[in-house]
Order: structure tokens, then C-alpha cells, then sequence
């Protein structure tokens, strides 16, 4: 009996090891790290998730990448880093030393992948960041070399933000007053320190200020007070829920503004199919070109293979930099790191939000505003790309 | 005026929040950690009814109300039951029901990513004008606001004017006194924990029609409940009621006057002010 299950044993482990074997040669191995839980597991599911599996899905559609002589298929490895940076590091560690991927997918959001770049540059993986926004990118890119930053900086966001509301003063659809509020965290404290000298440099007068504490969805207090310094134009620098709670407060209260722009969190499909017709003219950070071809076949493909509506920002972004990725490692012709990182520093990508390069390992073309026009978001404001519509006057809230 | 009405209208949310945990810590004993996901799940099941079927939260009430008695006073009897019996004293009773319910906190949370999946939701319903001394306000929180008094008087009048109410207030000061009045304890703390998670759940129907949740957001309420359950006194609905009443109003109050950044600063300036004068919290009973 024993012998028997020796004997079983030791021809399964035999086929294991031959199938284990072949496998190998034909599959390039992916680690993910992002949080399914915790509380950006929202924004995660709705920009990062569905991306990567849109890409390993197409990827392995074509019959997988060409390494070198060889076609490999994508196995996936993920892991929910619960929104926590320890987490995150340990995912990123676990995949360099026990999966031994042979690649990482960046992490999701600004926070966890500067926690996270110390140790995925110990291990040399090209890091193609696509959620991190902040004003150390030139920074970071230098302390990790083999870090590329594809979302840009707060600055960048908050100078187009100016810029647009710039276009529609200069139209003199709006007036010069605007009442400015941000959430009181890294991302929103950027912002409103970049944006209210850029406003101030594009002649307008900030007429209310004010942040609040991560979280809060109870805003009408600061609507009401917005209301009383009669602006112009309303600016949140505000994350989903605040977002969401800052446009029903801004409806129900008639805040009377010819321009209204709230962060993160406008760009996804559910902002719409929240306010419907009440999201006519209203601005946030992100936008793409609707109409081009490209990002029209990217948005119907991401429909069909996840099931849900990409979002008029990060989604894109997500995208391409797996795009990057995946021609790096064609162009290198080998799963060697450091070629890789060579690779992404001098290529130049075909994405779907059209041509990436990076100077310095940032790419500088980027989308910074866009505005809800019949359930569509149109960019409205961006850097080094074309399409860009002319922003509108935001016509009441009825 | 308006700063006023809004903090009363905010005020109505938190009571929502925290009348259920306020019976389940007071009567039933048991410190409920997975408050905050039941009030979730409350806002995904009214969600649901809402875009799947155009069912009315209103109306979804009389179908969430029930269930979720029944599932509370099924968790209650299998899953804390046994914890109870074996409890030596309270504070044997209270470690283990919070470990207990810190499981149950990570399983609702997974059912509903399973569910559900991570991201936000929301939808749009009563997210009207309603005009009180010619002030606009949302008629959502303004309705939302109306329950959460009909569910305190009601909650009153049956814990203070009722036979079996008189019960579960016994229950709540003494359980062991209460077993020699021939009350039967342990159907009494069953009951008070189903009851507590039908109001949460409540709450939860009715605050999902104006904000916007997700799957992980449940420790939020917890935490806010706690802090009103503590500060009115535990096992206190009228405790309950004001705490959240004077949070409500401070946090509009200094949003509109001071600074909306203060607002948590000072919801925990007043809870630090309250347990340093009044540690057993503004209603709650002296212990000996």
C-alpha cells in the first residue's frame, strides 16, 4: 500500500515537474500588487483591475509576447495589498522572491507606489507608474532610475484646471470670482497650493477657501458658504465620495457658478449615471479625445472583455503604460530588467492615448481637464496633445 | 438658522448610524464590531431594489427591516449564543464578542466585494430642492431625518411605555436581577440584538440616498457609532439621540463658521470633553 502511493507519488511528481518545465518556456510571468480592499479598492476597481485584465487578455489573444524568438504567454499573479503600504511592500517582495515574476504591473495610487519604489528598484523591475499624480515625479525618477511616471504632476493638473477656467473668463462667459475647496490630504493640499497661485497668475480672485477632512460627505456647509461669497466658478479638489456629495449639495442648493470642476472621481462612468442631464458642463481632472478612433475601439473592447465602462481618465493611462511595458520587453527581446528599463528610457510607444515618450522618465502629454457633455467626457484641457474641445459655460441645474 | 437646521438635519443621519449599536451594546452586551457592515450591506440591498427593480427605498424598508431582524437574531443565537453562555462576567463577554464580530466584519465585507465588487455606488433618488424657512435643503436627508424621528419616538415609546420594552430596559441595567423578575433573558438580549441590526440596517437603506458607499467603507460608521453610543451613555436611546443631535450641530457649526477642515477635531474635542466629566457618557448610569 505504501509502496503503491510511492510509486503514485512519485509519478505524479514526475509529470508535474515535465509539465512545470514546459510551461516555462512558454510563459512570461506578471506580478500585480493593488488594493481589492481597503479604501481605495473603489477607485482601483473601477481604473487599475480591469485594465490588467484587458491587457493580459488581449496579449494572450495574439498568442502572447514576443520574447526574442519566442512567443510567451501572460500568467498572472495577484495580490490585494489592502490599501496598506507594508502590504504592498511584502506583495512586491513575495513577488520578486517566491512567484519570481519575471515583471511587475505598477501599484495603484500615489501613496503606495512611493512606498513601494525602493524595493521594486532593489529588484530592478522597470516600475511604469499610471495612478501616481504628484509634484516630486522629477524627483523620484531621479532617486529610482528605473521608475517612469505616466500620470504627471499636481502642478500640471491644477494649471490646466486655471487654464480652462482661463478660456471661459476670456470668453466672458464667467467672471473673475472662484471659491475653492479642497480635501485635506497629500493629493488635495498639492493641488490647491499649485492651483490657487495659477489662478491668481490667470487673474482670478479667490473669494472662499477651505478644506476638509478625508472622508467627509457631509458638505453642505461648505456649499452654503461657497453660495455666500457668490463666485464665479466653484473648484473642489475633492476624491470620489466628496465629489459626489459636492455636485448633489452644489444642485439641491442652486449654487449659481458658470464653471464647476470637482477631482477624482468625475471621470468615472457612475458620475454620469448618477446626475445625468445635471453633469452637462461640469469639469474634473482627467478627460481623453471621445472620437478618436483609437480610445473609441480601447473603451468598446474594455466594455466587452471586463463587463464595465472604463473611466475618462486613469483607465486609458493604465492602458498604455502596460502597453509600454509589453513593447519594451518586445523591443528588448529578452525578460533582462535592466535592457527593459533601457528600452521604456529611449522607445517610443504606440498606445491607445496615442504616442508615449518619456523625458527623463516622465511623460509630459497628458490630459488635465475634461467636461461631461451628453453622458461623454470631453478633454477640455491638456498638455503636448490634440483634440482638446473648447470648454462651455456650465447652464444652471435644472 | 440654517447652520442650525442643517446640524439637526446631519444630526438625524448620525442617530440612524448609531441607534441599532446602542441596543446591541446596552442590552444585548455584545459589542458589535460589524455595526458599520451591516449598515452597508443595508445600503447595497437598498441599491439593489432601487436600480433592479425601481423598488423605492421607502418601501425596500419593509423588506430590509425584517430581514435583517432575522438574520441578526440568527447570528445572534448561533454564532454569539454560545459566547454568552460560557462568559464568566461582561468583560469576558465583551472580549470575545468583539473578536467574534471582528470575524464577522472581514465575511460581510467579503460577501459583499464577492457581490458586489470594490468600487463606489450611488444612485439619485429625492436628491431635490425642499425649502425650510427659505433655505434649500435635500429632500433625501430631509426624509431621511423624518425616520429617524419616527424610529426614535417609536424605539422610545416601546422601551418606556411598553411591558416588553420595561423588559429590555431590565435586561440592559441588570441581567441577572432581571431573571429573578421572571424575564427571560436570553430571548430579551436576542431580541434587543435583532432589533438593534433591523435600525441599523434601516439606516443604512436610507443614508444610501445620499451618499455615496462602497463595499469597505462599513468601518466608518462603526466608528462614528461608537463614539455616540459611548457619549450618550451606553443603552441609552435618548443618550443616543442627543449625542448625535449636538455632533450633528457642532460639526455644522464649526464647518460654517470656523473651518470644514475642524470638523473631526471637534466631533473628538467634545467626545474627550464628555468622557473626561461624564465617563459613563451624558445619560449613562454611575457603575459600581
Amino acid at each position: 500500500m505504501i509502496r503503491r502511493t510511492f510509486i503514485a507519488l512519485a509519478a505524479g511528481a514526475a509529470t508535474l515537474a515535465f509539465v512545470g518545465h514546459a510551461a516555462a518556456q512558454e510563459t512570461i510571468k506578471i506580478g500585480a500588487s493593488a488594493p481589492k480592499t481597503g479604501p481605495l479598492a473603489a477607485g482601483a476597481t473601477v481604473s487599475h483591475w480591469p485594465n490588467i485584465q484587458l491587457w493580459v487578455h488581449d496579449v494572450n489573444e495574439r498568442g502572447g509576447l514576443q520574447v526574442g524568438d519566442q512567443q510567451m504567454k501572460i500568467e498572472l499573479v495577484e495580490y490585494d495589498d489592502r490599501t496598506s503600504a507594508e502590504t504592498a511592500v511584502q506583495n512586491i517582495q513575495r513577488l520578486a522572491t517566491v512567484d519570481k515574476v519575471d515583471f511587475i504591473v505598477t501599484p495603484y495610487s500615489t501613496g503606495l507606489n512611493v512606498a513601494t519604489a525602493p524595493i521594486i528598484a532593489r529588484y530592478g523591475y522597470p516600475h511604469i507608474t499610471t495612478s501616481a499624480i504628484t509634484d516630486g515625479v522629477e524627483e523620484f525618477a531621479g532617486r529610482w532610475p528605473n521608475s517612469f511616471w505616466m500620470l504627471g504632476t499636481s502642478k500640471e493638473l491644477a494649471e490646466g484646471t486655471a487654464a480652462a477656467l482661463k478660456k471661459l473668463h476670456d470668453a466672458g462667459e464667467i467672471g473673475n470670482k472662484v471659491a475653492l475647496v479642497h480635501v485635506a490630504d497629500a493629493f488635495g493640499l498639492e493641488l490647491a497650493g499649485a492651483g490657487k497661485p495659477a489662478l491668481e497668475a490667470a487673474g482670478f480672485e479667490i473669494v472662499y477657501e477651505a478644506s476638509y477632512p478625508l472622508g467627509t460627505q457631509d458638505v453642505a456647509p461648505i456649499i452654503s458658504q461657497a453660495k455666500a461669497a457668490t463666485p464665479d466658478a466653484f473648484v473642489g479638489f475633492s476624491y470620489p465620495g466628496d465629489t459626489f456629495a459636492l455636485t448633489e449639495q452644489a444642485q439641491i442648493q442652486g449654487l449659481d457658478v458658470g464653471a464647476f470642476y470637482v477631482g477624482v472621481g468625475t471621470s468615472f462612468p457612475a458620475f454620469a449615471g448618477r446626475f445625468g442631464a445635471v453633469a452637462n458642463g461640469i469639469m474634473g481632472a482627467g478627460g481623453t479625445n471621445p472620437d478618436d478612433e483609437k480610445i473609441k475601439e480601447y473603451r468598446a473592447r474594455h466594455k466587452e472583455v471586463t463587463g464595465a465602462d472604463a473611466d475618462y481618465w486613469a483607465s486609458a493611462v493604465t492602458y498604455s503604460g502596460l502597453q509600454v511595458l509589453e513593447q519594451a520587453i518586445e523591443a528588448a527581446g529578452t525578460k533582462d530588467r535592466e535592457a527593459v528599463v533601457e528600452a521604456i528610457k529611449t522607445g517610443t510607444f504606440d498606445t491607445v492615448m496615442g504616442e508615449v515618450k518619456f523625458e527623463n522618465n516622465v511623460n509630459r502629454n497628458l490630459w488635465t481637464v475634461g467636461q461631461w457633455k451628453d453622458g461623454v467626457f470631453y478633454g477640455v484641457a491638456a498638455n503636448g496633445i490634440d483634440g482638446a474641445v473648447e470648454p462651455v459655460k456650465k447652464d444652471g441645474w435644472e | 438658522m440654517q447652520i442650525i437646521v442643517t446640524g439637526i438635519l446631519l444630526g438625524g443621519t448620525y442617530a440612524l448610524i448609531a441607534l441599532g449599536l446602542t441596543l446591541q451594546y446596552g442590552v444585548a452586551r455584545i459589542m458589535n464590531l460589524a455595526n458599520g457592515e451591516t449598515f452597508v450591506a443595508a445600503c447595497f440591498i437598498a441599491f439593489w431594489l432601487f436600480t433592479a427593480m425601481q423598488i423605492n427605498p421607502l418601501v425596500g424598508l419593509l423588506v430590509i427591516a425584517p430581514a435583517a431582524f432575522a438574520i441578526n437574531w440568527a447570528i445572534y443565537s448561533i454564532l454569539l449564543k454560545p459566547l454568552v453562555d460560557r462568559a464568566k462576567n461582561r468583560g469576558m463577554l465583551e472580549v470575545d464578542s468583539i473578536l467574534a464580530t471582528f470575524g464577522l466584519l472581514f465575511l460581510l465585507q467579503g460577501l459583499m466585494l464577492l457581490a458586489f465588487g470594490g468600487s463606489y455606488f450611488s444612485y439619485t433618488f429625492l436628491a431635490e430642492r425642499f425649502m425650510i424657512l427659505g433655505n434649500p435643503f435635500g429632500l433625501n436627508r430631509v426624509v431621511a431625518f423624518g425616520a429617524a424621528v419616527v424610529i426614535a419616538v417609536g424605539l422610545y415609546l416601546f422601551l418606556y411605555r411598553t411591558r416588553h420594552g420595561t423588559a429590555v430596559r431590565a435586561v440592559a441595567v441588570d441581567p441577572n436581577s432581571a431573571r429573578l423578575v421572571a424575564i427571560d433573558v436570553a430571548k430579551t438580549a436576542a431580541f434587543a440584538f435583532a432589533l438593534g441590526g433591523a435600525l441599523t440596517a434601516c439606516g443604512g437603506a436610507l443614508l444610501s440616498t445620499f451618499y455615496t458607499f462602497n463595499a469597505s467603507m462599513g468601518v466608518v460608521f462603526t466608528m462614528k457609532a461608537l463614539i455616540i453610543v459611548i457619549m450618550g451613555g451606553v443603552g441609552d436611546i435618548r443618550g443616543a439621540v442627543l449625542a448625535a443631535l449636538i455632533l450633528g450641530v457642532t460639526e455644522t457649526a464649526v464647518a460654517s463658521l470656523i473651518d470644514p477642515g475642524l470638523t473631526i477635531a471637534a466631533t473628538y474635542a467634545l467626545f474627550i470633553i464628555v468622557l473626561l466629566f461624564r465617563p459613563q457618557g451624558m445619560f449613562g448610569r454611575q457603575t459600581s
